[in-house]
């Protein structure tokens, strides 16, 4: 029973990381139809700021923890967005309208792109960070097992929550959520009634982004090492963990990250540790065959 | 042009460049460093943040003034070459052919240029193996790399058990290759495209990923040594053959090289890719090979006309996935070592790449972008850490520049007797 509980959270605490990806892909698809390949690197680069900035302010001598990791969001927030802003300004806006494939390899392109503009500059060994958040709560069975929920993983849930919440109510609230939601229905219409659809997509762009910075950051505390290459698999298995919740929507991705958590924490719990990506995109061949529109999705009707 | 107007475009670029120091500051400008005691620290390259800077700031006043008016279009220019070459298909592929099978014996050929071509030549077929797939069926394969190292391993164990030749192995593996394409297709060729295109990368990495683990079979992370070179039929290619047979210099009378199995393997790889152009160009004239044109444009108008979609598209996958496993085998043969290395997802990328940047469905724009691709690392040779980097932003600029890829042209397969003359070169 610990055990199990024990791999419970572990399995939450990735699922969350895993949904904050994957908002970013079902945002971007929701709105223009495409998948964002680069997202995966921008999660990766999101994980290096922040790598870069606890060192930094290490150097520079503030090693408060809560100071540190409220200075590190915020940076990393701002440089990751900035990114994901860029990355739709030079490699799809110009390929709007274009045909479908075009900026699915244009995104492959960037992709490769940032990967290897990541490995030039910081090099391709892995980065260690000191542990930042340490300790947590531990719980004792009367067989002697025990349960541990560590400071980073109740940090790693509780500001996804609070994030999930504050997100929700731009989403629903806001005149930016309302323009996103216009924008997701009809892209033309929306134009016609005045929502400037650049500026939308360009939004949604950068809160996918900072999302992406978000989980990079919990995911440099929780595992305490990145390399340039962490980008590629967190990516396909947060866009896996879209699908899976119904791509476009977003309550879907959060889910769908949750369910691909859980799924790889008890596999690689009770199974095989190196099966666990087998696992996931099973798991996801399986899904899309009895539900092919994802857990939460609207079926799409095709019409002629 | 008025100054005011120009100022805009200075404080435009201005921009950039402010943009440009917040994005290279922190991953460019500041180096993490292991220090004495193990912790990171930073190492400060202040100086390339500001050169990027400066670039960005050029760039973007250069681009603007260059632009000035204009949109960034595809040029007309391209469209009229690229309507040419697709005109005269024939006799650019005939061209293309005689060139290629002259190739090792121009004056400037050398074993470093030869390896190139063959390179070059697995790509094509791959990408024609691929394109019947994307190109013409329509349906976005994003782990095609696992057929090729199907193919591989296939060829690789089949040797190293049971002591099969290279052209024994060929069909097996083509077999076994186009029996996973219909594995993995049964069950998600229902999928729309974008789930599709998921689920094939998902496979891919189950390929990738069961070759790493299983040990046992594959040699796991170490991969697969001392896989039996190709034979001119029989007659090795060594320079003291064993007792009993007769090596392919002493066959034809000549002086040993190690240049004579750097040809054969370049014609074998061409003799493969042609066949696989053949195969592509023929079958595009059967009723199935239209019905795969048909599908990619609209699916719900072939089913009414009682094209079975399912099946069509399984037979587009496994027929793609055969060639695939074929590219697979010989990649085995050349290399003579194989390892999961070689199938990673970087693989599939370049190659659907070069179909899409190809203009899909046009086999003359695979060669040629097959070409562009192999050889833009090659030429970056001497910048080998940069070749990626120059890799990833080619494809965006390429595709900004030409969205249908380098020779989009499409032209129906078929037209009517009367009307095709008159409007665009006739039953092709």
């Amino acid at each position: 029973m610990a055990y199990f509980l024990q791999q419970l959270i572990n399995g939450v605490a990735l699922g969350m990381v895993y949904g904050l990806i994957a908002i970013g892909y079902s945002m971007v698809y929701g709105i223009i139809g495409m998948i964002n390949f680069a997202h995966g690197e921008i999660y990766m680069i999101g994980a290096f700021v922040s790598i870069i900035a606890f060192t930094l302010l290490g150097m520079l001598g503030i090693s408060w923890a809560p100071l540190a990791l409220v200075l590190v969001l915020i940076v990393a927030i701002l440089v990751t967005s900035l990114y994901g802003w860029t990355v739709e300004r030079i490699a799809y806006r110009p390929l709007r309208g274009s045909f479908r494939l075009a900026p699915l390899i244009s995104a492959i392109g960037m992709s490769i792109f940032l990967q290897t503009y990541v490995q030039i500059a910081q090099g391709a060994k892995i980065k260690p960070l000191q542990p930042v958040v340490t300790g947590g709560f531990v719980f004792t069975d009367p067989t002697g097992f025990t349960v541990t929920i560590s400071w980073i993983q109740v940090l790693i849930i509780v500001l996804t929550l609070v994030l999930m919440a504050g997100f929700t109510w731009v989403i629903t609230r806001t005149p930016l959520g309302r323009a996103q939601r216009a924008c997701q229905q009809d892209l033309k219409m929306a134009a016609l009634c005045g929502v400037d659809v650049d500026r939308t997509i360009s939004t949604t762009f950068v809160i996918g982004a900072a999302l992406a910075a978000v989980a990079g950051l919990m995911a440099t505390l929780y595992y305490g090492v990145i390399d340039f290459f962490i980008g590629f698999l967190a990516g396909v298995k947060a866009f896996t963990a879209a699908v899976l919740g119904g791509i476009g929507s977003i309550p879907g991705a959060m889910l769908g990250g949750l369910v691909l958590g859980l799924a790889e924490a008890f596999w690689s719990g009770y199974f095989s540790i190196e099966y666990k990506d087998v696992a996931a995109f099973t798991i996801l061949v399986v899904v899309l065959i009895f539900l092919p529109t994802g857990i939460l999705g609207k079926p799409e009707i095709e019409k002629v | 042009m008025a100054v005011g107007e120009f100022g805009a475009k200075l404080k435009d670029a201005g921009l950039a460049a402010l943009v440009a120091i917040a994005l290279l500051l922190p991953i460019l400008g500041m180096e993490t460093v292991p220090g004495p005691d193990g912790r990171l620290t930073l190492d400060f390259h202040l100086h390339l943040v500001a050169i990027g800077a400066v670039l960005v700031f050029a760039g973007r006043l250069a681009l603007s003034l260059l632009l000035h008016g204009r949109a960034l279009r595809p040029s007309g220019r391209a469209g009229t070459v690229a309507e040419f070459v697709s005109r005269h298909g024939t006799w650019f592929g005939l061209a293309g052919i005689a060139f290629a099978l002259a190739l090792p014996f121009l004056p400037f050929a050398s074993r470093y240029t030869i390896d190139v071509a063959t390179t070059i030549v697995i790509y094509v077929m791959l990408g024609w193996g691929l394109n019947i797939v994307v190109g013409l069926a329509g349906l976005l394969d994003l782990g095609y790399v696992a057929f090729y190292a199907v193919g591989a391993y296939s060829y690789a164990l089949f040797a190293q058990w049971f002591g099969l030749g290279f052209w024994a192995c060929l069909p097996i593996a083509g077999l076994l290759a186009a029996t996973a394409g219909v594995l993995l297709g049964f069950p998600v060729l229902r999928l729309r495209g974008d789930y599709l295109a998921i689920v094939t990368l998902g496979f891919g990495e189950i390929i990738r990923l069961v070759l790493i683990n299983w040990h046992e079979v594959t040699g796991g992370p170490n991969g697969i040594a001392d896989i039996p070179r190709p034979s001119f039929f029989g007659f090795p290619f060594t320079r003291s053959p064993a007792e009993g047979e007769t090596a392919f210099h002493e066959l034809f009378g000549l002086e040993f090289s190690t240049l004579h199995r750097v040809i054969f393997l370049y014609y074998l790889a061409l003799a493969l890719a042609l066949i696989t152009n053949l195969f592509v160009l023929r079958i595009r004239k059967l009723p199935i090979g239209r019905a795969w044109e048909a599908l990619r444009e609209d699916e719900i108008a072939c089913k009414a006309l009682g094209i079975n979609p399912t099946n069509t598209k399984l037979t587009a996958f496994a027929l793609g996935a055969m060639f695939g496993g074929f590219a697979g085998s010989f990649f085995a043969t050349r290399q003579g070592f194989i390892s999961p290395e070689s199938f990673t997802f970087i693989e599939s990328a370049i190659i659907l790449a070069i179909v899409v940047l190809g203009g899909m469905g046009s086999q003359i724009g695979v060669v040629l972008a097959a070409a562009v691709i192999v050889l833009l690392p090659e030429i970056g040779r001497e910048f080998e850490t940069y070749r990626m980097l120059i890799f990833g932003a080619a494809m965006v600029l390429i595709m900004i520049w030409r969205p249908r890829g380098l020779l989009a042209h499409r032209e129906p397969t078929l037209t009517l007797a009367g009307a095709g003359r008159g409007a665009g070169g006739g039953g092709r």
